[in-house]
């Protein structure tokens, strides 16, 4: 197709010829950083505030207390939601969860006696210390696991690159604590482990960071998925996890 | 946002220069895309496109590809080429499978089902789908997760996947696709060949320019402070996502536009449609009207650049300005549109006999504008209509609801006041 490429080429040029309109410098006059820093009180209420918003179910915990939290969200359990078990912590709403949505005849399918999550290969092997009757499978680069194996999967666990308050945001990068982009789209319940200071305040702000590896595939978060294509009616969880988890940890 | 002007003046400056540098910035796009794996092709029409697609498709031995929404394959008729090959193309956005479903046209950039109400989907599903559940009833929500089933079956089957793209970072190869409902991320993430068809006016020169672009596409298409899901990737990721990437570059009528001076800053268009949503014309008349991919104002201003064709289409609007006070990258669409009827007259008008039916369709709708002073000035106001659609719940509230499309029976009386009554009453009062 070299023919099509230079004579597009040359049509373009061809086309900007004497008119060529000067490449005016850009202005950069909107904020490039937020008022507060990374992790402050303020950022991480705004977070919240935004997940919370998208319907996604946040649980402020420390480090010491992430494997019970884990272990409670991913236990085996009545009801395809594991929040349920996580009364108390759970600060996002709950109201309209995914469970009562499944069609018809997926609702005998979630009360097993034993659950099964998806891990990339560099998570923290301590997140999972608490974890009891739930299968583990660890997916990588070099062993994934097929789309109809995690369609089978109930839940994923990931950590996460970074997280933007202002648009209530959770960017994944596919490096060894996320996993390859698959694993956090397949399963039906998605618990993403962010550190408080992981939270930036503003857009600009993670672009710069995700600028020093621009080569990384990206995942942008923002509440489950969504869609208001029938009579303009919102319905939440289209495809992808219909639970987001995002576990903050400080 | 208490930037939202500064990002529109970033917004607009990044896509003029991104035109004025168009051939580097293509031939560094191109470089960085091909070392980190993809193969770029470059496709001078549509025919040529879908060529270049068809035979991709073939080779993996596949009849059947999973797509995401794209205004660029459905400009170039991409369904339609490849089901002439035996290749059936799979719609996976919710409303583009509705309408996919139903055979039909869409109406609306972002919302192409708005003209099908929820029984009328669910009939639809019934009929067409196949795997329906026959209990299915008409509450959106069920509807929605009858398509999630329907659907997820040929994600995890499918060999390839066909996109469009959001933008491309020239200085990185990176591809972005912006999205709600995550079959976008079904699509770029399961299939093992991915196709990208890319207008080339969806460039960015730097990575950094994506910070202004995130921020401005999602308020300005859904009033939302961030879409759900964006993707984005460079080349191929080894055991990451798909092994074979292609991307089209697409030219078929772009550089004529581009060799207009008056209209080239059509091309900074990024199909966020809040143009169509604060349009009365659009309101009143519907997507189907336009006869064209591209409706509303910004379809009025493109649609006869791209195709160079004697067009009616710039009459199809009340120069109300509304569309430029919206546009995030400033596009002057009125002062385009004033441009383009000058240019039709000196040809010699439109014709006749197809003329009148848009020119009739704007003026009744400058006489529905006009008939109420508050429905238009509401139209005007950007905060107002972005609120109403956001996440809320007000989303019906929308002054384009289905049954608008009712072209045949539902318009106004003709109009009491002329054009310019109108106009000068709208005047007076700012
Ligand atoms: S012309 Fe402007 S407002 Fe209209 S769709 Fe394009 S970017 Fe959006």
């Amino acid at each position: 197709m070299s023919d099509a490429r230079t004579e597009m080429l040359s049509r373009i040029r061809t086309a900007l010829g004497t008119s060529t309109p000067e490449p005016a410098p850009v202005p950069r006059e909107y904020r490039s950083a937020g008022e507060h820093a990374a992790g402050s009180a303020e950022v991480l209420e705004v977070l919240v505030d935004r997940l919370v918003d998208y319907k996604a179910h946040v649980h402020r915990v420390t480090a010491a207390d992430l494997p019970e939290l884990l272990a409670e969200l991913l236990a085996p359990g009545p009801g395809a939601d594991p929040g349920r078990s996580a009364e108390g912590q759970v600060v996002g709403s709950s109201s309209d969860r995914s469970s009562d949505i499944l069609p018809a005849g997926r609702e005998a399918e979630v009360a097993r006696a034993r659950s099964s999550v998806v891990v990339p290969p560099g998570i923290e092997p301590a997140w999972l210390a608490g974890l009891a009757d739930v299968e583990v499978l660890t997916d990588s680069r070099e062993a994934p696991l097929s789309a109809v194996e995690l369609d089978g999967t109930d839940a994923v666990v990931t950590a996460a690159r970074v997280a933007v308050a202002e648009t209530g945001t959770i960017v994944l990068d596919g490096e060894p604590d996320q996993g390859r982009r698959a694993i956090s789209l397949v399963p039906d319940v998605h618990v993403c482990v962010v550190r408080t200071d992981q939270v930036v305040q503003t857009v600009p702000e993670a672009v710069r960071l995700l600028d020093a590896d621009p080569g990384r595939p990206l995942t942008w978060i923002s509440g489950p998925s969504a869609t208001s294509d029938i009579e303009l009616d919102r319905v939440e969880g289209v495809h992808g996890p219909r639970t987001l988890h995002v576990a903050l940890v400080s | 946002m208490p930037d939202w002007e500064a990002l529109r003046d970033a917004g607009s400056a990044i896509k003029a220069d991104v035109l004025a540098r168009l051939p580097e910035l293509l031939e560094e796009l191109e470089r960085n895309v091909s070392a980190r794996g993809g193969v770029v092709h470059w496709a001078r029409d549509a025919a040529e496109a879908n060529r270049i697609v068809a035979d991709l498709v073939r080779a993996k031995e596949t009849d059947e590809v999973v797509k995401v929404k794209s205004m660029a394959t459905q400009e170039i008729g991409l369904n339609e080429a490849l089901a002439e090959e035996g290749i059936a193309a799979v719609e996976t956005d919710l409303a583009e499978l509705i309408v996919q479903l139903a055979d039909d046209m869409p109406s609306h950039i972002l919302v192409p089902a708005i003209h099908r109400n929820r029984t009328e989907i669910r009939d639809i599903f019934l009929e067409r789908m196949g795997d329906a559940p026959p209990d299915l009833t008409d509450v959106p929500r069920e509807l929605a997760m009858a398509a999630r089933a329907h659907l997820r079956r040929k994600f995890l089957s499918a060999k390839v996947a066909i996109s469009g793209a959001n933008f491309a970072v020239a200085d990185t190869g990176t591809l972005a696709v912006v999205e709600s409902e995550g079959n976008g991320r079904m699509c770029l993430t399961l299939p093992e060949t991915l196709i990208t068809v890319m207008g080339i006016e969806k460039l960015v020169p730097t990575y950094r320019d994506l910070e202004v672009f995130l921020q401005l596409l999602p308020r300005s298409s859904t009033g939302e402070r961030m879409n759900p899901y964006t993707s984005m990737w460079t080349g191929v990721t080894p055991g990451d996502g798909p092994q074979e990437f292609h991307l089209v570059l697409l030219d078929n009528g772009r550089t004529k536009v581009l060799a207009d001076e008056a209209g080239r800053s059509a091309l900074h268009c990024i199909r966020c449609s809040a143009c169509l949503n604060v349009c009365p014309v659009y309101e009143r008349v519907g997507g189907h009207t336009y006869g064209s991919v591209y409706p509303g104002p910004i379809g009025a201003i493109l649609t006869p650049q791209l195709t160079g064709e004697k067009s009616d289409l710039p009459y199809a609007s009340t120069l109300c300005g509304a569309c430029y006070e919206v546009c995030p990258v400033k596009i002057d669409i009125p002062s385009i549109l004033v441009e383009l009827r000058a240019r039709e007259v000196e040809l010699g008008g439109a014709s006749p006999d197809t003329a009148d039916r848009v020119w009739k369709a704007a003026m009744k709708a400058a006489s529905f504008a006009m008939a109420d002073g508050a429905r238009f000035r509401r139209a005007a106001r950007l905060p107002r209509v972005l609120r109403a659609i956001s996440r809320h719940g007000v989303i019906r509230r929308l002054p384009f609801p289905g049954s608008l499309w009712t072209r045949s029976r539902d318009l106004p009386e003709p109009p009491k006041q002329t054009f310019h009554d109108w106009w000068a009453g709208r005047e007076d009062e700012r």
